[in-house]
C-alpha cells in the first residue's frame, strides 16, 4: 500500500459562541466538526460527502490551517501540523494546496492570470527562479488547457470553468501532494462539470496527486473517488470504498442519501423507493444527545437517545467479510434493499 | 390549453450591443400537466419564463415578439392593471433563493396574508387565519405558533415551503417554478419536490419546472423542452428523451452525467462553451460544439424543429422499448437538428 501523505485524529472545531458587550460570556459551542478522524494515502481520492452544515467544508480550512483545531491531531508524513508556525508550517503548506468552489470570488480581479498563477511563486521563490516564472506559469496553463497566450487576461474575460481551470492551475503551481478540493465542480454548468471533472482525474495520474474531494453531487463523487466518507453534524458517519457505500450502504442517514438523489432515468425512478426523511438537520450549536442522526431517524430506539454509536465495523457484519463490513457509526446497521446506487 | 406561448422573442439592450436572450420559443402546458424546462445558465429559460409572468425588467429587456396565450387571451397585449390581476391570482411563480424574495423584516404570516389582503380584501384577522393554513398546508410544523416568525428563523427547506404556499395562496391554474430545490440539500429538495408534486395533483395546476438538473427532470416532468442559446432544441416526453435523445445536445449533456458503468474512464464531455448572447453563432447555434457537424449547420437558417418520428423503424422493436404510444401522431417529440435520425438511431 502506499504511503499515508494527511492522516485526521479526532479531529475537533467548536467555535464559541458569545454574549455581552462588554464582559464576553461564553454561553455555548457551534460543534462544527467533533471527532473526524481520516487517512489519505498517495495518488488517491478520498470524497467527503454531506449537506451543508455537515462539516466538510470546516474540515478542508482545518487540514489548510486556515483554522486552528480545539482539538485532535492533523499528521503530513507522521508530522503534527496543527501545532506549526512560521517557517516549519510554510514547507508544509507547500505540500497541500486548495481548489475554491467559487470561480468567481476565488480570483482577483485585478490580477492577471498570470500574476495569479504565478503568485505561489512569489511566497515559495525557491521554487522557480525569477527569470523562469513566466515559463512555469505559460506551460501551468496549457496544463490545465487554457491557450498560454491568455497569460496577460484578467480573471472576468474568462467562463466559469475556465475559471476554474486557473483555479486548478494555481493549486498546481507548487507542486503539491495533496490538493483539497472544496466543492470544485457545483458552480459549473452540467456540460462543463465533465470537463473540469475529467481534467482532475488527468492531472492525478500525471502528477500523482492525492485528492480530498468534498462535494454534495454523489454522482460525481462516486466517479472520482477511490474511498468515500460521509458526514452528518460534524461526524463522519460511515466511511468504505466507492462500492462499499454507494453499492451496500449500512448507516440509514447513507441509505436516506442515496436514495433521495434524483436519478436521470424516468424508468428507474418508478422502480425504486425512496426514503424521505422528516425535519431538517438540528443546529450543530445544539447537537442531539447519543446518535446525532437519531431525531430523523426512521430506526431509532431508546438506546440511540443514550449511547452514541462509534464509528466501526459493525458486529454483525464483522465475521463476514462482504462489502457490508465497512465501518458504519450505527447501533442498528443493517444493508436495506431499497437504497440503490447514483 | 392552459398556456401556449408562440414564437416569443426577447433582447437585451447593453452597452455592448443586443443580446438575443430568447429567439422564437414556443411550448405549452395544459392542465395538470408539468413541462420542465431545462437549459444552462443563458440558454433563456429563465428570461421566457419571466416574460411569460410579465415581470422583465424593461429596459433593457424587450419582447420582440410573439404571443404568450393563457387560456385564449394573449397576455402581452393586455395593460399593466389587467396583466397584474392574471399575475398572483391565476398564474403563481416560484423562485430559486427564498431568503432573498422574502421581506426580512416582516413576519412571513403577515407576507402569506398580504396575498389575502391586497387580492382579496380580507381582514387582518381573516388573511392571519388564511395565512396559517396554508402553512399548515406546505407541511410546515405548529404553523400557528411560527407564522409570528420572521424568514431568517426558518431553514432553507422551510422558506422554500412558504414560497410554494405564496405562489398557491389564491389557487392560481399555472404555477412557473424556476429552480426551486437547486440551492437545497438534496434530502431536503426530495421533501420539496414531493410536496409541489402532491399539491399539483390535489389542486390539478399546470407546472412549468425550470432546472439545469437532469434528474429532478426525470422524477417529476410529463414532458421536457430542452433549451439552447435561446432556443429550444428539443421536445420530448419524458422517458423518449431519456432513453433516445435527438439532438446532440441533449445526449451530451446526458453522457456528461457521471454514470456508473463509465467508472475510472474520461466523462464524454461536451468541448467548449455555451455560446455568447451578443454573437450567436450562424446556422445551428450548438454546431461549434457539435461532434456531428456538417457544413449545412453552420450557415443560416439555423435548423426548424423537426418533428421526431419513428418511420423506418421496426415498430415492433419500437415499441417493446416503451418509446411509441399506439398512435404514432402523440409522440410530440422535435428536434432542431437537420441530423436528428442519425443522432436518435445511434
Amino acid at each position: 500500500m502506499s504511503e499515508v501523505l494527511l492522516e485526521v485524529r479526532d479531529l475537533v472545531k467548536h467555535f464559541p459562541l458569545t454574549q455581552g458587550v462588554l464582559v464576553r460570556r461564553r454561553v455555548g459551542a457551534v460543534q462544527a466538526v467533533d471527532g473526524v478522524s481520516f487517512r489519505l494515502r498517495e495518488g488517491e481520492t478520498l470524497g467527503v460527502v454531506g449537506e451543508s452544515g455537515c462539516g466538510k467544508s470546516t474540515v478542508a480550512k482545518l487540514l489548510m490551517h486556515l483554522e486552528r483545531p480545539t482539538e485532535g491531531k492533523i499528521l503530513y508524513k507522521g508530522e503534527d501540523i496543527a501545532g506549526l508556525s512560521g517557517r516549519a508550517l510554510k514547507s508544509v503548506r507547500r505540500n497541500i494546496q486548495m481548489v475554491f468552489q467559487d470561480p468567481y470570488t476565488s480570483l482577483n480581479p485585478r490580477m492577471t492570470v498570470g500574476d495569479i498563477v504565478g503568485e505561489p511563486f512569489d511566497i515559495h521563490p525557491e521554487v522557480a527562479p525569477k527569470g523562469d516564472r513566466r515559463r512555469r506559469v505559460r506551460e501551468l496553463l496549457d496544463v490545465v488547457g487554457l491557450n498560454p497566450e491568455y497569460i496577460n487576461r484578467y480573471p472576468h474575460q474568462f467562463s466559469g470553468g475556465q475559471r476554474q481551470r486557473i483555479g486548478i492551475a494555481r493549486g498546481l503551481a507548487l507542486r503539491p501532494e495533496v490538493i483539497i478540493a472544496d466543492e470544485p465542480v457545483s458552480a459549473l454548468d452540467v456540460s462543463v462539470q465533465a470537463q473540469v471533472v475529467n481534467l482532475m482525474e488527468r492531472l492525478q495520474d500525471e502528477f500523482g496527486l492525492a485528492y480530498l474531494f468534498i462535494a454534495h453531487d454523489l454522482s460525481v463523487v462516486r466517479h472520482i473517488s477511490d474511498r468515500i466518507a460521509v458526514m452528518y453534524l460534524g461526524r463522519i458517519v460511515e466511511t468504505g470504498t466507492d462500492r462499499e457505500i454507494y453499492e451496500h450502504p449500512t448507516h440509514p442517514y447513507t441509505q436516506a442519501l442515496l436514495s433521495a438523489v434524483p436519478v436521470p432515468d424516468p424508468s428507474a425512478t418508478r422502480e425504486r423507493e425512496r426514503i424521505i426523511l422528516t425535519g431538517d438537520v438540528p443546529s450543530p450549536a445544539d447537537p442531539p444527545s447519543g446518535c446525532r442522526f437519531r431525531t430523523r431517524c426512521w430506526k431509532a430506539q431508546e438506546l440511540c437517545t443514550r449511547v452514541d454509536p462509534p464509528l466501526a465495523v459493525p458486529v454483525v457484519f464483522a465475521k463476514a467479510s462482504g462489502p457490508a463490513a465497512h465501518e458504519s457509526a450505527c447501533h442498528f446497521a443493517a444493508e436495506e434493499p431499497s437504497a440503490t446506487a447514483v | 390549453m392552459l398556456l401556449d406561448v408562440r414564437d416569443l422573442r426577447v433582447e437585451f439592450r447593453t452597452r455592448e450591443g443586443v443580446v438575443r436572450a430568447v429567439n422564437g420559443v414556443s411550448y405549452s402546458v395544459a392542465e395538470g400537466e408539468t413541462l420542465a424546462v431545462l437549459g444552462e445558465s443563458g440558454s433563456g429559460k429563465s428570461v421566457t419564463a419571466q416574460a411569460v409572468m410579465g415581470i422583465l425588467d424593461s429596459p433593457p429587456a424587450r419582447v420582440t415578439g410573439g404571443r404568450v396565450l393563457f387560456q385564449g387571451t394573449d397576455l402581452l397585449r393586455l395593460g399593466e392593471e389587467d396583466r397584474r390581476r392574471v399575475r398572483g391570482e391565476r398564474m403563481a411563480m416560484i423562485f430559486q433563493d427564498a431568503l432573498s424574495s422574502l421581506n426580512p423584516v416582516l413576519p412571513v404570516g403577515y407576507q402569506l396574508g398580504e396575498m389575502f389582503r391586497v387580492h382579496r380584501r380580507a381582514s387582518r384577522k381573516e388573511a392571519r387565519e388564511r395565512a396559517v393554513e396554508l402553512m399548515d398546508r406546505v407541511r410546515i410544523p405548529a404553523a400557528g405558533a411560527r407564522a409570528g416568525d420572521y424568514p431568517h428563523q426558518f431553514s432553507g427547506g422551510m422558506r422554500q415551503r412558504i414560497m410554494i404556499a405564496m405562489a398557491l395562496a389564491l389557487e392560481p391554474e399555472l404555477i412557473i417554478a424556476d429552480e426551486p430545490t437547486t440551492a437545497l440539500d438534496v434530502t431536503v429538495q426530495a421533501q420539496v419536490m414531493d410536496l409541489l408534486k402532491d399539491l399539483q395533483r390535489e389542486f390539478g395546476m399546470g407546472l412549468i419546472l425550470i432546472t439545469h438538473d437532469l434528474g429532478v427532470v426525470a422524477d417529476v416532468a410529463d414532458k421536457i423542452a430542452v433549451m439552447y442559446a435561446g432556443r429550444i432544441v428539443e421536445n420530448a416526453p419524458v422517458a423518449d428523451l431519456y432513453k433516445r435523445p435527438a439532438h446532440p445536445y441533449t445526449r451530451g449533456l446526458l453522457d456528461s452525467i457521471p454514470r456508473l458503468d463509465r467508472k475510472g474512464r474520461e466523462l464524454r464531455a461536451i468541448s467548449g462553451l455555451p455560446p455568447n448572447l451578443l454573437r450567436i453563432p450562424p446556422g445551428c447555434p450548438f454546431h461549434p460544439r457539435c461532434p456531428q457537424v456538417r457544413d449545412v449547420c453552420r450557415v443560416d437558417p439555423p435548423p426548424p424543429l423537426y418533428e421526431v418520428t419513428y418511420a423506418g423503424r421496426d415498430a415492433e422493436a419500437v415499441r417493446a422499448a416503451e418509446l411509441m404510444p399506439d398512435d404514432p401522431s402523440a409522440l410530440g417529440r422535435a428536434s432542431a437538428c437537420h441530423f436528428w435520425k442519425e443522432t436518435v438511431g445511434e
